[in-house]
């Protein structure tokens, strides 16, 4: 959608909010005046490249970032907080004596983006002086002048916060009438307004929305407290995605609701009342052996961990080692082309393409664009996420296109694409998966995750747990947790759910790096049946 | 620059609260300057230098309270930021909870700004950087770390006569080494206001040992062991509790510190004045304190002193928001900058040569809640896990994951050390008995 047809739109109804900046008409609540003009940004852009240039980088880019956010936040009836947050600046990388400078500022005049850029080449002749091996990149074409924009109907920042305060206001009521006594929910809007320029010859505008609308439900019973979350997911589109289409929802009996490509955040909130309440009563698990089927809402994180981040190549090859840590999925092991990481019916890929996902964007942080490749094929161990000045070590000569900063203020970085499980080819029911099991646990949503640094040992809780007897769901159970090595898991996976019930999940709030950064990526997968998998008791007297 | 003086922010924000058309303006500006570099693979992989100032200007008219932020300082960027959150006030319901700003404000004198760590240039990290990385290559090892320090201010100001400012320095590095089969890794940090203070090749050389003497790491069962904790170890385990010591989830119920009460029963919702810890346990914030000073307000200005939360193993305070505290006829106690807890006068060597068998933990990673009621957590240990026998280090063992509370942990005290500075906080390195290992781990 234009620009100025919103300003006009949106002026409808809330003409006493309107208020002049810059001489043009913008409702306060929208958060959208003054978008730096494109031809500026190249203007900018080009005076950072030209001074690095001159100041001897053989290689610059410059990030023009216009990044601005939204925060609602309520608890029971009432709003705590709204937050609108602006920043804006320039993030200048170079080249210089094969090493790498980077520089920003928020002052974005002439005089300051140039400075910035010769700071930037500075510091990476610091630097050189200790450099062993050049900075080598893979070879990117300049893509010239042109743009991309997250596909949505709905820009959040342009509803009425009076909207976002009902429908946070309603999921609350639904929540406390069904049974919890506290309630907290959020929504975090996101628009980042980026502008990539680099010696290479391109110059990529990009516009990119997320959303993400938590809860934090609580009820108190005789014996305790106990907790419930809302099982939607953060996505990377408009907020369309609070339309809680009937299409999109995935209902296992005897159990929850899970969300496809739109949530219905006060269905879940009423869900998580009655819940609770059962939570309260529920049976504390008996430890052991069990065969697993985990929901999509839940499994995404334990790709996220156990897939994700082992295959992220500068963690293997040690650039993590002192933060993240390193990785146990070892380049021998790549080489071998037969380390077996999951059994055959696992494929896992990475992407940044996946419309609705958090890491979609046409460009990645360093011109490189973005697609789609494979991960774990078969079960095999076939590839890992690099950036430009990575790939050469895997030999290959073609960028992935996994490159992300948070923001023009920090330095980009390999980072997460999406990773997800590829679907059953034939198109099975998550209620097909959970009929053959004898022995088991359904758990739905993501709870407490903690793994090693090199991505071995892993621990996964949940939102929702529900035992399986002879193929069918009997009641919610309490205090799971399951613990498993990342190889032996996949391996152990023997059964999924096909297409139609491939939903994505995500993390918002990634961190990885030092000075440690966030990035949103999303995972894709469907319900799927994990074999005999040690389960623990976290009950436990104080 | 995105530091500024105090005269200068005191005019400058002077300037935004003159745009204020609101019942109440409070205005918090944040700059940061800093450098940072960061290696890996015995090589500088990024480094740079980052600078911003935020201003964040909330409005109130009545009860409705609306927020907006934005790092452009020029007159139409101040105004519109004012606009912005007042627009987002009048368009806010009324919070019933809302509390007026405060009025003007006595705080402590501030001892958080260094002059060494303002100085600091991209060669001096360079520098500091090959002081790690040398040695690393003379013992055939692989180094990684990163060192950053910044200059930051705060600044406070509303239409009720508060003005706070205050100019901070911090300077934190952090090195693993690892053999180069990866079979063996240590890690050590530090963490000062004063840059001068920093020794990158004395805290590698401890990483150096500890990556050496962890190869060929054996396999223990896991169970209930007797655990030195260095404090790189305890910190996180202390910083979920003290995050949780806050008074109003314990008077709804929903906190480790709520006293279960049966319907009908009168008594206190939470466990103030309780002893729930080990008598040695005293934890505390300081804004004063020498080694790990703050900023002697909080984000609302109000101002910081010496706050006790555990003393003797009693709980004596709990954090709370101003609207609680008027609720429940309490003193306001916003929450602590630092946590500093008390110790002994035993070095970590001296700890080591007292006990006859027990497990030394480096660091423990990836702490997630198991269960807020009793704040089970769990994690790993990482880098440098070493069986003690007979008051001497016998030989690396596997890592283990924990599944283990802080209250346990506390209960469980058998010698505290000497204190140390660690990510602000002052921790002494800990011996616990019974502390639960639940699995082993592979990682290195």
């Amino acid at each position: 959608m234009e620009r100025r047809e919103f300003i006009k739109l949106g002026g409808v109804g809330a003409s006493a909010l309107m208020l002049p900046v810059s001489g043009i008409a913008v409702s306060a609540d929208q958060l959208l005046d003054k978008p730096m003009d494109v031809a500026y940004k190249k203007k900018l852009a080009d005076i950072a490249l030209n001074a690095a240039k001159a100041k001897g980088a053989t290689y610059a880019d410059a990030r023009i970032g216009r990044y601005l956010n939204q925060f609602v936040t309520t608890r029971e009836t009432r709003v705590d907080n709204i937050v609108n947050t602006e920043s804006a600046g320039i993030g200048v990388r170079v080249i210089a004596n094969g090493t790498w400078g980077f520089a920003s500022t928020s002052n974005m005049t002439p005089d300051s983006v140039a400075k910035t850029a010769e700071r930037a080449v500075a510091v990476a002749m610091a630097n050189s002086k200790f450099q062993t091996s050049p900075v080598k990149l893979a070879p990117v074409k300049g893509v010239g002048e042109v743009s991309w924009q997250t596909p949505h109907t709905k820009n959040a920042l342009e509803i009425p916060i009076k909207d976002k305060v009902d429908l946070l206001l309603t999921a609350n009521d639904a929540a406390m009438k069904n049974g919890a006594n506290y309630i907290t929910s959020i929504l975090f809007l996101v628009n980042e307004q980026k502008y990539f320029a680099s010696t290479d010859g391109s110059y990529i505008d990009q516009d990119v929305h997320r959303l993400w609308a938590p809860f934090f439900a609580t009820a108190i019973g005789e014996s305790g407290f106990k907790q419930r979350n809302g099982l939607g997911n953060p996505v990377g589109m408009g907020f369309e995605y609070l339309d809680g289409r009937k299409e999109d929802k995935i209902q296992v009996s005897g159990a929850s609701v899970g969300y496809k490509n739109s949530y219905d955040i006060v269905e879940d909130a009423a869900a998580a009342g009655k819940q609770l309440k059962a939570k309260l009563k529920a049976r504390s698990v008996e430890p052991g052996k069990y065969d697993l089927v985990l929901d999509p809402a839940h499994l995404m994180l334990t790709i996220h961990e156990s897939v994700g981040h082992p295959l992220e190549l500068d963690r293997v090859l040690g650039y993590e080692a002192n933060f993240a840590g390193t990785s146990f999925a070892t380049l021998d092991k790549w080489r071998s082309k037969n380390f077996q990481y999951g059994s055959k019916m696992v494929n896992l890929f990475a992407d940044k393409t996946q419309d609705y996902s958090l890491g979609n964007v046409g460009y990645d942080d360093e011109g490189v664009k973005t697609k789609q490749w494979d991960l774990v094929k078969d079960g095999i161990l076939v590839n890992y996420q690099a950036t430009r000045d990575q790939v050469h070590m895997i030999d290959q000569n073609e960028s992935h296109g996994c490159c992300y900063s948070q923001s023009w203020r920090d330095v980009q970085f390999q980072r997460m694409p999406n990773v997800s499980l590829k679907p059953n080819e034939k198109d099975v029911s998550a209620e097909d998966v959970i009929k053959d099991v004898e022995n088991g646990i359904y758990i739905a949503g993501r709870g407490s995750f903690s793994i090693d640094q090199q991505r071995y040992n892993f621990q996964f809780g949940g939102q929702l747990f529900y035992e399986i007897k002879n193929g069918k769901i009997t009641e919610q159970i309490e205090d799971v947790a399951y613990q498993s090595n990342t190889q032996q898991f996949w391996n152990s996976c023997t059964a999924m759910a096909g297409k139609s019930d491939y939903r994505l999940g995500g993390s918002f709030f990634d961190g990885k790096g030092q000075p440690s950064q966030v990035s949103a990526v999303s995972h894709g997968c469907p319900t799927t049946r994990f074999n005999n998998i040690n389960v623990i008791n976290t009950a436990r007297n104080v | 620059m995105t530091i500024i003086t105090e005269k200068h922010a005191k005019e400058l924000l002077s300037k935004v609260l003159k745009y204020s058309k609101a019942d109440e303006i409070e205005c918090n500006l944040n700059g940061q300057v800093g450098g940072n570099i960061r290696y890996a693979r015995n090589t500088v992989s990024t480094a740079g230098e980052e600078s911003d100032m935020i201003l964040a200007v909330q409005s109130t008219f009545g009860k409705r309270m609306g927020v907006a932020t934005i790092n452009e300082f020029d007159d139409a960027s101040l105004e519109k930021v004012v606009r912005r959150s007042e627009e987002l006030a009048k368009l806010a319901p009324e919070n019933p909870e809302h509390m007026p700003v405060l009025g003007k404000q006595k705080y402590l004198e501030s001892k958080t700004y260094f002059e060494s760590t303002a100085k600091v240039s991209p060669a001096d990290r360079a520098e500091a950087a090959d002081a790690s990385i040398k040695p690393s290559k003379k013992n055939k090892l692989v180094s990684s770390g990163f060192l950053e320090e910044t200059v930051t201010f705060a600044a406070i100001m509303n239409n009720k006569g508060l003005f706070a400012y205050n100019t901070a320095t911090n300077v934190d590095f952090s090195v693993t080494i690892r053999t180069e089969d990866g079979r063996g890794s240590g890690w050590s940090t530090r963490n000062f206001s004063d840059y001068k203070l920093l020794d990158t090749a004395e805290a590698s050389s401890v990483a150096i040992q500890k990556s050496m003497g962890s190869v060929d790491a054996k396999e223990m069962e896991p169970g209930k062991y007797t655990v030195i904790l260095e404090p790189a170890a305890s910190v996180g385990l202390l910083n979920n509790m003290v995050n949780n010591f806050g008074q109003r989830p314990a008077d709804e119920g929903r906190s480790f510190l709520s006293n279960k009460l049966k319907e009908g029963e009168e008594g206190p919702k939470n466990k103030l004045g309780q002893k729930m810890f080990d008598e040695r346990v005293t934890i505390y914030s300081d804004p004063q304190h020498p080694i790990a000073p703050t900023a002697p307000f909080a984000n609302d200005g109000y101002p910081l002193k010496r706050v006790d939360w555990i003393k003797n193993g009693v709980v004596t305070n709990m954090p709370n928001s101003q609207f609680w505290a008027k609720k429940t006829g309490t003193e306001y106690m916003p929450a602590g900058t630092n946590i500093i807890m008390q110790g002994g006068d035993e070095s970590l060597e001296d700890m080591i040569k007292n006990t006859r068998r027990g497990v030394l933990v480096t660091r423990l990673w990836y702490i997630r809640t198991l269960d807020p009621q009793t704040l089970l957590y769990t994690g790993l240990t990482r880098d440098g896990t070493f069986y003690i026998e007979n008051g001497k280090i016998k030989h690396p063992i596997k890592n283990f994951r924990f599944n283990e509370s802080p209250i346990v942990m506390l209960n469980n005290i058998e010698a505290l050390g000497k204190p140390v500075r660690i990510n602000g906080n002052m921790i002494p390195p800990m011996k616990i008995r019974d502390f639960t290992f639940s699995s082993l781990s592979d990682a290195v």
